[in-house]
């Protein structure tokens, strides 16, 4: 097992370069000086500036300003933040934990709804109940995470006024009251991401059990007298989630792009909202170091999609 | 001479062959296609919205930037079927404008995403060897991308410069179908290259090279027509996709300028007068979510029609 983790982790390294050749080469490729304002300024002599350029490397051939980069980038040294006035490590592992926070409970709740129905689905296909969750799946599917959530805000704060539509991290409540006014506030950003998450999780659950459900192994275990349950669950659903971890895993960075757009609409004191006020605010290392950082955690989710199909398909770690 | 003799009942037999009614294959998929029914609501549905938007302007002549406060935030009326914002300017002509923009930017990802996809996938498939593995890793990476981020990154650093270019709309418009674009080739890439590897060890193929076809001609007369099933799925979901990226795209702020009411657009200035203002959000955003649908279930239609087996129990 730990040899197939190294033998996965060897082959995102050259992912990893690469995804950081594409982002250097996008910011190499961008327009713009950073000591634009200095050659205008009559105040300030050429020669000042070119020392600055050179100071800062800016002249350097570019394969040796990219090693710098990567170098200060995987170090953590990602600059200061122009516009929060501080490095811009702290700004975002401040950010990271709200993310973090509701992406995971997104994915719980998408498991949760998609594997049952999914299965459910499958085991009587083309019955009412699949003929609905098809078609829900596909609604869910078909609807832009932006729009969801809006229709949440006007359904359950606005008309409803059941939940607020704003995410604060500063609740003055403590104890119990704490916990429920940060669960309260997390509903919907977590209902919008997992729900549609779920749909696609459906659609791929329900095709995966019908291909499973009549192999000769599931026969085999229900004439051995296993019981119903035992049959779905340790045969059907366990071999009917290998193709629907790979196709989970490709949509890894949608589901991050989801996260942003939620993070935004609720906002969500999160990286991703970060990313979308660092931009609107021209605060460049911010914008980089976020970009970077998505990078990371979708290599990082594929990863940890690779551990579970090892563990769902335990002959994958030996080939 | 022995060739010209076992030639012969080959001639005749296609004779007959050509002599029965037939169906090409591409009536009998139409055929599986028209059985499809929510392929094919969807197909009238989106019809319905194309020709909306691209005639709706000629018959609902209001202006879309036409300012009038007396108005502002009213909900649907008859002078304003589907009411108006913040500033009284008529919804209905902003969308039925900003619904060409949504659907020539999902049109124009779609093609260069295929187009990309298809040149990759037919290199590293027919080629194979260290091209296809090279090519194939790069896709590997693409796939690895987060998408998003990095488009809003892209957009971030270079709209000044297209803006200055090409002047605030086409310049947009040119770097958003780019970006888009150029980051979902790869499921098309993948679907091409598989294709390649079956197709090009097939006996017609084999006897097309055998013929004496170069290989630029056994690729666009033989494989490549063949190859085009999956692809034309994957191209119309991409359609939805683009769209939605663009709408994301523009929900954020980051997309095109107030003055092109994309749906995308609309839905951002509308999102902060939820409250007093529902009707503002609701129509585009039901007219994205609508078109998102008609084409996903035109996809699901294309696929079950290209792919017979794939169909259970019907």
């Amino acid at each position: 097992m730990s040899r197939y983790l190294l033998r996965r982790i060897l082959i995102l390294l050259p992912v990893l370069a690469g995804i950081s050749v594409v982002l250097f080469t996008i910011l190499a490729l961008a327009p713009g000086d950073p000591f634009e304002e200095l050659a205008t300024n009559p105040n300030v002599p050429p020669e000042v500036r070119m020392n600055l350029r050179a100071k800062f490397g800016l002249d350097d051939p570019l394969p040796v300003r990219y090693v710098r980069w990567l170098v200060s980038m995987l170090r953590g040294d990602w600059g200061f933040s122009f516009v929060s006035r501080v490095d811009v490590d702290t700004l975002i592992l401040q950010r990271l934990p709200a993310t973090l926070l509701v992406l995971g409970a997104a994915q719980l709740l998408a498991i949760l709804v998609a594997i049952p129905i999914g299965t459910y689905s499958a085991l009587r296909p083309y019955s009412i109940f699949d003929q609905i969750a098809t078609t829900l799946a596909f609604i869910g599917f078909s609807l832009p995470t932006f729009f969801t959530g809006l229709l949440f805000i006007l359904l359950l704060s606005i008309h409803l006024d059941w939940l607020p539509f704003i995410y604060r991290s500063d609740i003055s409540a403590t104890g119990w009251r704490w916990y429920w006014e940060h669960v309260r506030q997390a509903i919907m950003p977590v209902a919008v991401l997992g729900l549609a998450q779920a749909a696609s999780m459906t659609r791929f659950m329900r095709a995966a059990v019908l291909d499973v459900i009549r192999l000769d192994y599931v026969n085999t275990a229900r004439a051995k007298g296993l019981s119903e349950s035992v049959t779905l669950v340790k045969h059907v659903v366990r071999n009917a989630l290998i193709p629907v971890v790979t196709l989970v895993a490709i949509q890894i960075p949608t589901i991050f792009g989801g996260a942003i757009v939620t993070e935004q609409i609720f906002r969500v004191p999160g990286i991703g909202s970060l990313l979308i006020s660092s931009i609107l605010a021209n605060d460049t290392p911010v914008v980089m170091a976020v970009t970077f950082i998505f990078s990371i955690l979708v290599l990082l989710s594929s990863l940890a999609a690779d551990l579970l199909y090892a563990w769902l398909d335990p002959r994958i770690s030996y080939r | 001479m022995a060739a010209r003799v076992a030639s012969e009942p080959v001639t005749r037999s296609l004779a007959v062959a050509a002599a029965a009614p037939r169906t090409s294959l591409w009536q009998e998929t139409g055929r599986r296609f028209r059985r499809h029914r929510l392929a094919m609501v969807g197909s009238v549905i989106l019809l319905a919205l194309v020709l909306s938007v691209l005639l709706g302007p000629l018959v609902w002549r209001l202006p879309i930037n036409d300012i009038d406060f007396k108005a502002k935030l009213k909900g649907p009326s008859w002078s304003h079927p589907l009411g108006t914002d913040d500033l009284g300017q008529d919804l209905l002509a902003r969308m039925l404008y900003g619904g060409r923009i949504s659907l020539a930017v999902g049109i124009a990802a779609m093609l260069i995403a295929s187009s990309i996809g298809t040149a990759i996938g037919a290199m590293s498939g027919f080629i194979g060897g260290a091209v296809d593995h090279t090519l194939m890793r790069i896709t590997d990476m693409f796939l690895a991308l987060p998408g998003l981020p990095l488009l809003l990154l892209i957009v971030y650093l270079f709209r000044d410069s297209l803006r200055k270019a090409f002047g605030p709309e086409v310049g947009i418009f040119i770097l958003i179908v780019a970006v888009i674009g150029g980051l979902r080739w790869m499921q098309v890439a993948r679907l091409v290259r598989a294709q390649f590897l079956s197709l090009r060890e097939k006996e017609f193929v084999e006897s097309a090279r055998s013929l004496g076809a170069r290989p630029i001609r056994q690729v666009i007369r033989h494989i490549l027509p063949n190859s085009m099933g999956p692809v034309i799925v994957a191209a119309t979901i991409d359609v939805a996709a683009a769209i939605i990226a663009e709408s994301t795209l523009s929900f954020l702020g980051l997309g095109f300028p107030p003055d092109i009411p994309t749906w995308g657009r609309i839905l951002f200035d509308a999102k902060d007068n939820l409250d007093f203002a529902p009707h503002w959000a609701i129509f585009p955003g039901t007219a994205i979510f609508l078109t998102v649908l008609s084409i996903n279930y035109i996809g699901d239609g294309l696929r079950d029609a290209f792919d017979p087996r794939k169909v259970l129990g019907k």
